[in-house]
């Protein structure tokens, strides 16, 4: 029994230490982002890796997600004759929770891992030692331009994914179940607000912040060789699905 | 005045005493080398050296200055007067050879790139190295990646040069190549030298002095030839390098 309660106890330090070990690094992050050297040329080959490579998984996430979200509602609402507000449902959802949240998570399984094993590796062979020796503060090298990356190219990733499910829900709507494209197309601006769009912005920047923060803190602390940098590729991309989905409710609820 | 003083150092790693109460100076100059087997603490004492770790208690003075209470930004200025070259070279391994080479000289002077260009060259020239410019240090062997690592800690012209394990895992002659490489760089450029090493043929090459480490403490020290008149069991031991004595009784 109180082997039990050793391990719930064990596990709630934990937690509560990762969680300041990842502000006091955000807070790192922030000051050293403010800080020159301005390694602009770093942070525009970041946002390159992040944003312009991601732009295939990008475009086949938020597509099929438009497409099926537009199959399943068409579904539903000619039960009730209601298949006119297909394309409102579509473009509310897609903007507002389906492109910021899927679009996140796709980045963090191609992004947030590799910015893990990348930082975790350098650590177990000394580069980061390496780094500091050679007086270059490691968070400011390696931390400030993933991160900056990650909040700059989310929102416009997001963007490209609320037009491709749109567009999506557009095929499926008019091309597969014959209703009338300028209705649909109506539709699915008449509902929206300015709103809708920032709502989604505004999130995915701080998904784009929680992702690439996650990936860095994990690869940073990596202890155990290769094993370890397994682990922590694994974690990082755990963690950060995790709050993100955390986050996205409370954002979600708090803000808009 | 030493250089280089730690005073009382104690540093506690994962619940394990890696140093008690250890103290040394090096004084400018010199070469010394720290022998000792694995575990007893030598790659931590260099890292306290440079920063890299803070002690649980005592201080690492470097030409007057305690590091232990400075800010980071006060650290990295006195780093800039280091060289460290680590045990596998912690090359970047995004990076090829010359931009290796030439990262602390982007980062930390004004020089263009005519100037680093020729730096570069320079610095690989004093490792003896040619050709390589271009290459990835994965396309290097490990002798090469070494001196890599070498002309990298070189390139800001540094007064303290460090060597971390600088012959661990090469063969007996690159070994010994490397080990007539760190001499002459000691006494071309200028520097103060601390090398740690288990290979006592390396360390009695390059040393002006010998000090083992054991235990977390530095139990004996001297001139190379001092250091193999030593008296202690312990460290008889551990020049001819025999599975019998003390160092091995007490596990």
């Amino acid at each position: 029994m109180t082997a039990v309660l050793d391990r719930i106890g064990l596990a709630f330090i934990r937690l509560f230490e990762q969680t300041g070990i990842w502000f006091r690094m955000l807070w790192r992050t922030i000051t050293w982002t403010i800080r020159p050297p301005f390694e602009v040329g770093e942070w525009l080959r970041q946002m390159v890796r992040l944003g312009v490579d991601s732009i295939p998984v990008v475009f086949l996430t938020a597509m099929f997600t438009g497409m099926v979200l537009a199959l399943q509602t068409y579904i539903g609402f000619s039960r009730v004759h209601a298949q006119d507000f297909v394309g409102s449902v579509v473009a509310l959802a897609m903007l507002r929770e389906l492109s910021p949240v899927l679009v996140a998570l796709m980045v963090t399984g191609r992004v947030g891992s590799s910015i893990a094993a990348e930082i975790g590796t350098m650590r177990v062979t000394e580069q980061i030692d390496a780094l500091k020796t050679l007086a270059t503060n490691p968070v400011q090298y390696l931390f400030v331009p993933r991160v900056i990356s990650g909040i700059v190219m989310l929102p416009l990733l997001t963007i490209l994914g609320d037009a491709l499910g749109i567009y999506g829900g557009y095929i499926v709507t008019v091309k597969l179940m014959g209703a009338n494209p300028v209705l649909y197309m109506d539709n699915s601006y008449k509902f929206l607000e300015m709103n809708d769009i920032w709502s989604g912005v505004i999130k995915s920047a701080a998904f784009g912040l929680i992702l690439t923060l996650t990936g860095c803190v994990r690869g940073y602390y990596t202890t155990g060789g290769a094993e370890g940098v397994g682990r922590s590729t694994t974690q990082a991309v755990v963690s950060a699905s995790l709050i993100i989905l955390l986050t996205d409710f409370f954002l979600t609820k708090l803000l808009f | 005045m030493p250089i280089i003083s730690l005073e009382h150092l104690d540093k506690n790693l994962g619940g394990k005493q890696v140093l008690r109460d250890m103290s040394i100076d090096v004084d400018r100059g010199e070469s010394l080398v720290i022998v000792g087997g694995s575990g007893q603490g030598k790659s931590v004492t260099l890292k306290h050296i440079i920063g890299l770790m803070r002690p649980d208690r005592g201080r690492v003075v470097i030409d007057g200055n305690d590091i232990c209470s400075m800010t980071e930004m006060a650290v990295n200025q006195v780093r800039r007067r280091f060289g460290m070259s680590f045990q596998e070279g912690a090359l970047f391994d995004s990076m090829s050879v010359f931009e290796n080479i030439a990262f602390p000289l982007r980062r930390h002077t004004k020089m263009d790139e005519e100037q680093i260009r020729t730096r570069v060259e320079e610095c690989l020239e004093l490792v003896h190295l040619h050709n390589v410019d271009s290459k990835r240090p994965s396309e290097l062997s490990g002798g090469m990646r070494r001196r890599v690592g070498f002309a990298r800690a070189i390139s800001l012209k540094p007064e303290i040069l460090l060597f971390d394990e600088p012959t661990t895992g090469l063969d007996p002659v690159i070994s010994d190549v490397i080990a007539e490489l760190i001499r002459e760089m000691d006494q071309t450029l200028n520097t103060t030298t601390v090398t740690i090493t288990h290979d006592m043929k390396v360390a009695f090459k390059i040393a002006d002095r010998v000090a083992m480490l054991y235990d977390g403490r530095i139990i004996e020290e001297g001139t190379p030839d001092e250091f193999q008149r030593s008296t202690n069991p312990i460290v008889q031991q551990f020049i001819d390098g025999r599975a019998e004595g003390p160092l091995t009784e007490r596990e």
